[in-house]
């Protein structure tokens, strides 16, 4: 089947049902002088084979995880996909089917994302999750909303241990919104309970914070939550690795109110970034403000089990300028892939690859920190990401390390001016000790 | 269909007026239209409202509309039952499906408010 119908023929056939003579005429709206004159400046055309080659020589100016030891996460990582994961996402049935809006009709698709939702559900601790959103950002974005709407006050405290990006989305979701964002800051490399419990108030809708946080700190859930209790504000929690709750409480067994963050680590490749997998979820009593779609189980007139799209009224297609929020999607094939993923390794699975990072990310943290010059930079316990004091500056190391086929972690300076000499670096299951050995060999020797 | 004592809001809530209180719910109209209603959700007690202002939210299985206070004032009292069994508003929207009760700030504003021979007008019924 041909995707461009270009031959003469074909034109001829196009132009005379378009009631024109020359593909010309269709132009004739355009100003004269803004017109391009001549053909375009490119090469002449060139066989299959030889563009196959040409594409190929410009994809490997890339690189990518299969070839670095990446010790790089910061919101973003580097796990190990097992087969079934693509073999079944791939499959075109569920490969192109986009969010639900024939939604009776696409059975398959909706079984799909209510067993993503379901076990979203046990990872967080929480009764109910949506069929996903765009990201992590604008999912605490939406959380930030959605709080504000339940509690009816118009502040929100947001750690600075919370991913700076989601930071910033935050801001730009709330910018035209009554809802103010004000700073909580981390005090060596944690949210301080006692300085969230002084700054809440009788306006703050929300304190949001992210554990593990993006320094990798393990944050104090219990008090931040009575932190925030204490005074009627909701508990958000931003997870931006959902792999560490393989082995870590879920927040919904410390008190958390809404939980949200990115589910990319559930058997998401890194995609350069995108696209990724917001996750949100909530106490049934909230159900009704959850932004985004929702699937139910429900039985047909014959009693067979069937799946819905539920709760459809709070959705902006239905309620208009009234609803809380503008999303009426979702990232189909990403939840799907996270379902596949969750699936594929099971409770079990999901908590051996859990203790691999950690294990060996605790590896990694004492064999760096016995480097001359370099140390830990705060005592908080972690998970599978931790900061390094460095003697020479991180971006520089990063360059050294590269010419070793090492990706290394993020220099902190750029999102935190005051932490320059400090470097996140993260170790997941894929990382061998060999790797690590070889990462601390070179801090070693590096001058 | 509209009881005779009730005043009728062009939104579709009625107001009785109770002593010195006002109880407040919506009409047969409304419920009719909104068809089965699965959800609604009240003030806290306490809450103020405020004349022709959104006042809580009515759900059903085809929309989700806002809830208009027929009267300004401090709500003394909802309908907690409600929350649990929001269908009544479809079988006794103007018994056991009361919403909220009101103290008024200014009565006066319930001059404001049809009567039922207004209201039946407004929605193209004639007054039973």
């Amino acid at each position: 089947m041909k995707y461009i119908p270009a031959t003469q023929a074909e034109r001829e056939r196009m132009l005379r049902s378009a009631g024109v003579r020359t593909v010309d005429e269709l132009f004739r709206d355009i100003p004269e002088e803004v017109r391009l004159k001549r053909p375009l400046d490119l090469p002449p055309a060139v066989p299959d084979p030889d563009l196959l080659a040409h594409m190929r020589r410009l994809a490997d100016r890339n690189t990518d995880c299969d070839r670095l030891a990446c010790f790089l996460g910061a919101g973003a990582y580097d796990h190990f996909v097992p087969s079934t994961v693509p073999h079944l996402a791939l499959k075109p049935e569920f490969l192109t089917a986009y969010t639900p809006y024939q939604a009776e009709l696409m059975q398959g698709e909706l079984q799909a994302i209510y067993e993503y939702q379901t076990m979203m559900c046990e990872l967080t601790g929480m009764d109910v999750a949506n069929a996903s959103m765009y990201d992590g950002a604008s999912a605490t974005g939406e959380a930030a909303s959605m709080a504000a709407d339940l509690t009816k006050r118009a502040e929100v405290l947001v750690s600075t241990a919370v991913h700076p990006e989601y930071r910033e989305v935050l801001r730009t979701y709330t910018s035209h919104l009554p809802i103010t964002v004000r700073d909580l800051p981390a005090r060596d490399g944690v949210t301080p309970p006692e300085a969230a419990r002084q700054a809440v108030t009788d306006a703050t809708a929300a304190v949001i914070v992210q554990s593990p946080n993006f320094f990798g700190s393990i944050e104090d859930g219990d008090a931040l939550a009575s932190a925030a209790h204490a005074r009627g504000a909701l508990l958000v929690v931003a997870i931006a690795e959902p792999v560490s709750l393989g082995l870590l409480r879920p927040p919904g067994a410390y008190g958390a109110d809404i939980v949200t963050g990115e589910g990319q680590a559930l058997g998401n490749a890194l995609n350069y970034g995108g696209p990724y997998l917001g996750m949100i979820a909530t106490r049934d009593a909230f159900v009704r403000r959850i932004p985004g779609r929702l699937v139910g189980r429900t039985v047909d007139t014959e009693g067979r089990p069937g799946y819905v799209l539920t709760l459809q009224t709070r959705e902006q297609h239905i309620r208009r300028a009234k609803a809380t929020s503008n999303i009426c999607t979702n990232e189909a094939l990403n939840a799907l892939v996270a379902a596949v993923y969750m699936a594929t390794l099971g409770k079990q699975g999901m908590r051996d690859v859990a203790e691999l990072c950690a294990r060996k990310a605790h590896y990694a943290r004492t064999r760096i920190a016995a480097v001359p010059g370099y140390s830990i930079a705060w005592d908080a316990p972690t998970f599978n990401e931790f900061v390094v004091r460095c003697p020479m500056p991180p971006a520089e190391i990063n360059r050294r390390l590269l010419e070793h086929g090492i990706l290394g972690g993020l220099p902190l300076g750029r999102f935190y001016p005051d932490l320059a000499d400090c470097w996140l670096l993260c170790v997941t299951e894929r990382r061998t000790r060999e790797e690590i050995d070889r990462l601390a060999g070179h801090l070693e020797t590096l001058q | 269909m509209y009881p005779k004592e009730l005043r009728y809001s062009k939104e579709h809530e009625w107001a009785k007026t109770e002593g010195k209180r006002v109880r407040v719910g919506i009409t047969k109209f409304a419920a009719d239209r909104l068809s089965d209603v699965v959800y609604v959700e009240l003030p806290a007690v306490g809450a103020d409202i405020a004349f022709m202002q959104p006042f809580g939210v009515v759900e059903s299985v085809k929309a989700v509309s806002d809830l208009y206070a027929p009267v300004s004032g401090k709500v003394v009292e909802i309908n907690k039952a409600l929350v649990e069994k929001p269908e009544v508003i479809n079988m006794d929207p103007y018994g056991e499906a009361w919403m909220i009760l009101v103290e008024p700030k200014d009565p006066g504003e319930l001059g404001q408010l049809m009567d039922a021979a207004a209201y039946a007008a407004m929605v193209g019924e004639a007054t039973s």
